[in-house]
């Protein structure tokens, strides 16, 4: 019995370590500018909920969640849909430049947004799509997709052969084949790849930064704007901080049962 | 070498069992003696393997005492209780060379060096392994990894006992034969415990002097392969042990004997005993072996008649309930309507499913 | 493993990932070629300067500088990360109730915005207001991420630490839960110690997870922009401008194109390169 509790502690420690950070940032949004400033506390003295009364009234902030959302989830969905028949290629057939394509596709995982800001920004100008949630799910598509045809290639790998021969000898055709008996069969995949190119694509801000202005302009961009410009909002910056955190504890949810074969992307 | 006793063992894997399904094994008491081979033989999911986890110390009991010459190890773990134990599936330690898979449980015990070169050696040349010693044991085939996995059990001195569950599944037929005759000529030349899980009956009956029957949680017979084809204690075991298995007849007690419909039986068993008498469902069971075909027996009606190669089986219908009869080579059927007989000796009434005990000699 | 069968239609299925992709990456990265070997005074006027920039960016001292920074940064956060992450691993129940709720509150940092993280560490360390800052302050010792390079460098690597751990964690976890239990059954019986299952049993089967895990926060942590531009804006002075930092502060700051596009292109090849030494090295005698 003793020996269980001990080794307990190690992952109790790392999620208070883990806690430590966010727990501040929750108790800062509740904290009025005055308090932030003139004492230290810790938890808050005087309860406010101004911060989280602008964020939800004021446009410039909360069409800044709209937008993240927007575009977050029209890359996921992009992303899924354009991956599952490349990844259904890569884990039935042969063809030529298969392991090629795969790898080039890969490298551009390997990509440093930084790289690609600037030209993204004249790519995406020119063709007028500059400033729309459009331009960020596109320009995400570049790291997610790579990210999603890996996944799903593992997942679809450990779904059996036979599954498409029985449903071809059933007469079904390929597209209903793979809407109907597929895409059923590999739904662990689907969600745990959905998953990863939600959290990529919700996490990242240099691209989002670049290709917006001010139309579409993510929250994480506006947080940046009052970051830099004066501590007196920290408040402020510390609600819409922790209201970052929802969306993407909303998701771990619904993949909880899935989570540690997820993150070794099916390939245990 | 060791005696080793289980007593009142039951296991239950919910925390808190209550039902008699939530209990995987039900009150076990047995004693396996020391040098034995044994088999432990039951069906997937009769907890074998929970019986055999409890006696090597992988597993906690819920309830009861595992004793190994008197002695209790219910509290101790695996390595102190000195047991060896072979798994369904080859567990090799894939970053070690074939030989140091082999010494890897000696090293671990601090014997030294010369005496864990010459043991390995030893073994290596029983399974045929002297080979492939150089080689990582990721790279050898399936087949020597299991003998990898069985080496690893013979390869220690003094072990209490060797335990093997299903070792032979994933290792082909061929060498299925040779391993499994192999085993039987190490146990008889070193002596050790030994109990070997399987759910094939062919295997037990080759490779065991005793035969321990589970089903469902519970260990309904435990003999010679004699006893257990000649006197099954349950119907289970009748039916289990056996190809094709006992045959079961509905029956009921009149005037002091026992009936199949109207007919009279002359049974092995003691009607008139107080247990004999009591509630419950009431069966007449005969081997297919057991009953032959005559002139003056109850009539019954054959239905058809398959070939099993030296052999043939008779599928025949008495009283409404279909049965079958063992007819050797050279016998012949009489036709469509022909009479049987039941050898009494054999013959044996289960009320409940548990053998009736036999009239006093 | 599935046994693939030969099929040139495959092709249709792959076209629409390829399209879209090379979208995205073949244009940018012909812009970024095209401009590594110009120089621009604006107004879409370009000279051909053939391999001039990448001269000058491969002898810069800026660039040496952010690229020792770099690999610093990263080979500090690999060697703390891995470890931690399999320590972790090892040291979770393998099932009962909680361990969801364990996986879920690790994966959260995972899940935060990075400006976020960077914004959330700021708060947190700040000396006067910020809970870390004011304890490392209450230990007597003096501490200013702000001001003091050293400081700066123990913040931005332990938010890596708090934001990445948890990735490395997951993976083991998950390569841990499929080690058949026959093989840890077999080594107790064995008599192996703690060290020698972790050496011989579980080491080996993470093997896979691992190489995944490295190449991940390799190539993330060799990428890393938003988390330490915003906690240190790549300060004090440039003690924190790693080689994302410095590419943009050149690109979008300066505009200086040609530069930027040359360091652009060192950079990726780079990341390829070390990607496929590690991959490599990882997988060596895998096939044997």
């Amino acid at each position: 019995m003793r020996k269980i509790k001990w080794s307990a502690l190690a992952p109790a420690a790392y999620i208070l370590f883990l806690l430590l950070p966010i727990y501040w940032l929750v108790n800062m949004s509740f904290k009025t500018t005055n308090e932030i400033l003139g004492s230290f506390s810790l938890w808050p003295a005087d309860f406010t909920l101004d911060n989280y009364r602008v964020i939800f009234t004021d446009p410039t902030w909360y069409s800044g969640y709209i937008n993240s959302l927007t575009y977050v989830l029209i890359n996921t969905v992009l992303s899924v849909a354009f991956a599952l028949p490349a990844a259904y290629a890569f884990s039935r057939y042969r063809f030529l430049g298969d392991k090629h394509l795969f790898f080039w596709l890969l490298t551009n995982r390997m990509a440093p947004p930084a790289v690609f800001a600037l030209p993204f920004f004249q790519l995406y100008s020119s063709i007028g799509l500059f400033d729309t949630p459009a331009a960020v799910a596109l320009a995400h598509c570049l790291f997610n997709i790579p990210l999603a045809v890996w996944i799903l290639e593992g997942f679809m790998s450990g779904v059996p052969k036979e599954l498409d021969e029985t449903a071809f000898i059933d007469g079904h055709s390929f597209p209903s084949f793979f809407v109907r008996v597929f895409i059923p069969a590999s739904g662990a995949g689907i969600g745990v790849a959905a998953f990863f190119c939600f959290m990529f694509s919700w996490v990242e801000l240099l691209l989002a930064k670049t290709l917006t202005s001010v139309a579409a302009k993510p929250i994480a961009a506006t947080m940046t704007r009052t970051a830099s410009t004066s501590g007196y909002e920290l408040g402020l910056l510390a609600a819409a901080g922790a209201l970052t955190i929802i969306p993407g504890a909303v998701v771990i949810w619904f993949v909880r049962h899935h989570i540690a074969r997820g993150f070794a992307l099916g390939r245990v | 070498m060791a005696e080793i006793a289980l007593q009142n063992i039951a296991h239950s894997y919910s925390p808190g069992p209550r039902g008699e399904e939530d209990w995987a094994l039900k009150k076990i008491d047995l004693v396996w003696r020391d040098g034995g081979s044994y088999a432990l033989l039951g069906p997937s999911g009769c907890g074998k393997s929970t019986l055999l986890n409890i006696i090597s110390g992988l597993l906690q009991p819920s309830a009861g005492k595992v004793l190994f010459d008197g002695e209790d190890v219910s509290a101790l773990g695996p390595s102190a209780r000195n047991i060896a134990q072979v798994f369904q599936f080859p567990v090799v330690y894939d970053t070690m060379t074939v030989f140091d898979n082999l010494a890897f449980p000696l090293r671990n015990r601090g014997l030294d060096e010369a005496e864990v070169r010459a043991r390995a050696g030893e073994v290596a040349e029983m399974l045929e392994l002297e080979h492939s010693l150089r080689r990582r044991a990721r790279a050898v085939s399936a087949d020597d990894k299991q003998k990898i996995s069985l080496g690893r059990a013979l390869v220690r001195p003094d072990v209490n006992v060797i335990m093997l569950d299903e070792p032979l599944t994933v290792i082909d037929p061929h060498l299925k034969w040779q391993l499994r005759s192999k085993l039987k000529q190490l146990h008889r030349r070193f002596g050790f415990t030994m109990i070997y899980v399987t759910h094939d009956q062919t295997e037990a009956l080759t490779l065991a002097d005793q035969i321990v029957v589970l089903h469902d949680g519970r260990v309904v017979q435990s003999g010679t392969p004699e006893s257990l084809f000649e006197r099954p204690q349950h119907t289970f075991v009748g039916h289990f042990i056996g190809s094709p298995g006992m045959n079961r007849f509905p029956a009921r007690l009149q005037n002091g004997a026992a009936r199949i419909g109207e007919l009279e039986i002359a049974v092995d068993a003691d009607l008139s005993a107080p247990d004999a008498r009591g509630e419950g469902k009431l069966e007449i069971g005969v081997r297919p072996e057991h009953i032959r075909f005559c002139d003056d027996g109850f009539p019954v009606r054959v239905h058809r008649v398959r070939d099993a190669g030296r052999y043939q089986i008779a599928e025949a219908e008495l009283q409404g309930v279909k049965f079958k009869i063992y007819v050797p080579e050279g016998g012949a059927v009489p036709g469509e309507d022909a009479r049987v007989r039941f050898e009494r000796a054999y013959t044996h009434v289960y009320r409940d499913g548990w053998l009736l005990r036999p009239a006093a000699a | 493993m599935i046994r693939r069968s030969a099929n040139q239609k495959a092709w249709w299925l792959v076209l629409p990932v390829v399209a879209l992709v090379a979208f995205n990456a073949v244009i940018p990265l012909m812009t970024v070629v095209n401009y590594s070997f110009q120089e621009t005074f604006g107004e879409n006027v370009f000279f051909w300067e053939g391999t001039k920039w990448y001269l000058q960016i491969l002898q810069s001292e800026r660039f040496h500088a952010s690229l020792l920074r770099q690999l610093i940064f990263t080979a500090t956060v690999l060697a703390i990360e891995i470890p931690l992450g399999i320590a972790i691993a090892l040291s979770m129940p393998r099932r009962g109730i909680g361990v969801s709720l364990c996986l879920v509150l690790m994966a959260l940092p995972l899940l935060i915005p990075w400006n976020v993280v960077g914004a959330m560490w700021n708060i947190f360390a700040l000396p006067e207001i910020g809970l870390l800052g004011r304890a490392i302050n209450a230990l007597g010792i003096e501490y200013n991420f702000t001001r003091q390079p050293g400081a700066a460098w123990f913040t931005v690597i332990l938010m890596d630490v708090w934001h990445w751990t948890s990735l490395v964690v997951l993976l083991c976890y998950a390569g841990l839960c499929a080690i058949p239990d026959a093989y840890m059954q077999a080594a107790k019986i064995d008599g192996a110690g703690n060290w020698q299952v972790f050496r011989h049993i579980q080491l080996p089967k993470l093997k896979r997870v691992l190489t995944i895990a490295v190449l991940l926060r390799f190539m993330d942590s060799f990428m890393i922009y938003t988390e330490p531009f915003v906690l240190t804006g790549g300060g004090p002075g440039n003690a924190t401008t790693f080689l994302s930092i410095d590419l943009v502060k050149i690109a979008l700051g300066q505009f200086d194109l040609g530069p930027a596009a040359a360091m652009s292109l060192i950079y990726f090849i780079m990341i390829l390169l070390l990607c496929w030494i590690f991959y490599t090295l990882m997988m060596r005698g895998e096939e044997r």
